[in-house]
């Protein structure tokens, strides 16, 4: 089966022989169609079939969209409020106020860089412990005036180093999802791309949680597992399979609300159409929400988290 | 697949198993050491102090009142919801690791006593799979919380855990949600938490439940910290100090309230106690 790269290349060429039919004035139409037809054949064909590692790459595909441009898309007036109001301002979680559909809302964002200066800022999107203090800051604010919370999932996972674990990232992260699960206003969490475990799950404990159809979520990285169970860090297709960590596996698991279909070939072939996608999503899940009292939303979410689990009770 | 279903669910009891070996050596000073001795001066070394590792089951003795320990635990076993095989299955791990512990899961979760003073306590086995937080442990540890609020007593846990349990995928994540949720239960009852973090406190279990104590105590000789020195050490590589991710690092950081010696972790157990008892309801 051909592969992505092959699929790109192909793609190059046919925009190729469209500049050369505009200049020579050559009529190469019929062609060039055929290869158009041929390229969605093997599109199509390629991710049907995806395997979870495969899916694990779109998801870190550097041309995949970000946060930032999701919001720029679906939000209008966003207005980032950097501090954390202890020690600092993490690049790789982003926050601030926006309208959604006319609604206020306040948005946490995990964000990952694009060029090599924006990694070095945001260290490549981990999170330290002065990102998830400014994901409470913002918590605490949205509980103050009431306005519903969204929250964009995009990371590897927590920062790990000693200046991390200085400030206790670890507690950090219990903080966070603390805050998040007391906060008496609609809470929507959305996986764009990378659920790095407890990185991600710090701002996941929302009352719907979303995912985009090549978003991964996960306990550990594949790298990670395969090194630590198949003893082998070349065994990382197994172990992404193994975790069970694509949108489509969770949702039938039961632990997302909502996979968010994205365009053949990952989110970056047709951002608008991804976002519109998302967008809507989002005014769905917030109108439903909404229609329910604190009480309501509050123990529903209670409900959620308390039933979370798989096990079986035999007799003792 | 449950495994197990026609398995009686085994109750833990505090009885003293009958013991071959009368002798061990120590690691530290390499001495040979009367093994009763050791079992009575809490599991360390008489010669030269250094600790040997509690079991789940030695730990619990060593901080209750003699006979008022019950098994509160659910009659509950772990699934294998993801049908995870590495080099081997998910099913035989656990098998192992209950043939290996003589216990049904990571936990033991009983009502006790100390000092006279009702607790529901909750320890964790490291040799069970790494002590590691899946969903039966995320269970118990609700199950606890919500047994220390029926009967209106503290709830204390004993970590020893290196985070989340790989072979859940997303339901041993999320059980660092779940125990968060039910804790938050606890603190609108105003009954306290006390959470002991020991060797070692680590992942998911430091980033949830273990870090939300309204007193957190760690057991001289802990590792208390988010990411592995290992993790750490391949995605940065940073030089760490010799003193990382230890119990003199975690308090040094404000990260934890107190560092106390295993033999006075009783006492400490049961001075905080005291004082919350006084403010309770």
């Amino acid at each position: 089966m051909s592969d992505e790269r092959t699929l790109d290349l192909l793609e190059t060429k046919i925009q190729e022989l469209r500049e050369l039919n505009k200049v020579d004035g050559l009529d190469l139409s019929a062609e060039i169609s055929k290869l158009e037809k041929k390229l969605s054949q093997m599109r199509a064909e390629l991710y049907a079939n995806l395997g979870d590692w495969e899916r694990v790459r779109i998801a870190r595909n550097p041309k995949r969209p970000y946060s930032l441009d999701y919001i720029e898309k679906i939000f209008s007036g966003f207005y980032e409020l950097h501090g954390d109001r202890i020690s600092g301002d993490d690049r790789a979680l982003l926050t601030g106020l926006a309208e959604l559909d006319g609604r206020k809302v306040a948005i946490i964002a995990q964000q990952k860089g694009r060029t090599p200066a924006e990694n070095k800022e945001c260290y490549f999107g981990m999170v330290r412990p002065q990102g998830y203090h400014k994901a409470i800051r913002m918590m605490h604010l949205a509980e103050r005036f009431g306005f519903p919370l969204i929250s964009m999932i995009d990371t590897p996972g927590a920062y790990p180093g000693l200046e991390s674990e200085e400030n206790n990232i670890g507690g950090a992260i219990a903080a966070s999802i603390k805050s998040m699960l007391e906060i008496p206003v609609p809470t929507i969490a959305v996986v764009i791309g990378e659920g790095g475990s407890g990185g991600a799950v710090a701002i996941g404990a929302a009352d719907r949680v979303l995912m985009l159809d090549n978003a991964i979520f996960s306990v550990i990285s594949p790298e990670g597992a395969a090194a630590i169970l198949w003893k082998s860090k070349e065994r990382v297709k197994e172990a992404a399979a193994a975790l069970k960590l694509t949108a489509p596996e969770l949702l039938e698991m039961g632990v997302i609300d909502e996979v968010i279909a994205e365009p053949l070939g990952g989110a970056h072939k047709d951002l608008q159409q991804t976002a519109t996608a998302l967008k809507q999503s989002l005014i769905h899940h917030l109108n439903e929400l909404s229609e329910k009292t604190i009480d309501e939303l509050m123990s529903s979410r209670y409900e959620r988290y308390r039933g979370i689990g798989r096990y079986s009770t035999v007799s003792g | 697949m449950p495994i197990f279903k026609d398995k009686q669910y085994f109750r833990v009891k505090l009885e003293k198993e009958a013991d071959e070996a009368l002798w061990l050596r120590c690691k530290s000073c390499g001495e040979l050491v009367f093994k009763r001795r050791v079992r009575e001066n809490n599991n360390i070394c008489p010669n030269c102090g250094e600790y040997f590792f509690l079991t789940a089951r030695e730990r619990i003795e060593s901080l209750i009142d003699e006979g008022s320990f019950e098994d509160v635990s659910r009659p509950i076993v772990a699934d294998d919801p993801l049908g995870f095989q590495d080099e081997k299955s998910y099913p035989q791990r656990l098998e192992e690791a209950q043939e290996k512990t003589g216990l049904p899961s990571a936990i033991i979760l009983a009502s006790a006593k100390i000092s006279q003073m009702p607790v529901v306590v909750g320890v964790m086995e490291f040799q069970f799979i790494g002590g590691s937080m899946g969903s039966v442990m995320g269970e118990q540890i609700c199950h606890g919380i919500e047994e220390a609020i029926r009967r209106c007593c503290a709830f204390i846990l004993v970590s020893s855990s290196g985070g989340a349990r790989m072979q859940e995928g997303i339901f041993a994540l999320l059980q660092m949600v779940k125990t968060t949720a039910v804790r938050a239960r606890l603190a609108r009852e105003r009954l306290p938490f006390i959470s002991v973090m020991t060797y070692p406190t680590t992942g998911g279990v430091q980033a949830s439940i273990a870090s939300l104590g309204d007193i957190i105590i760690a057991e001289k000789g802990a590792m208390i910290g988010f990411a592995g020195p290992r993790v750490i050490k391949e995605t940065i590589a940073e030089e760490l100090p010799k003193n990382f991710q230890t119990d003199a690092f975690a308090i040094e950081h404000g990260m934890i309230d107190r560092v106390v010696k295993r033999e006075n972790m009783r006492g400490e157990i049961e001075t905080v106690l005291r004082f919350f008892q006084e403010e309770a309801r």
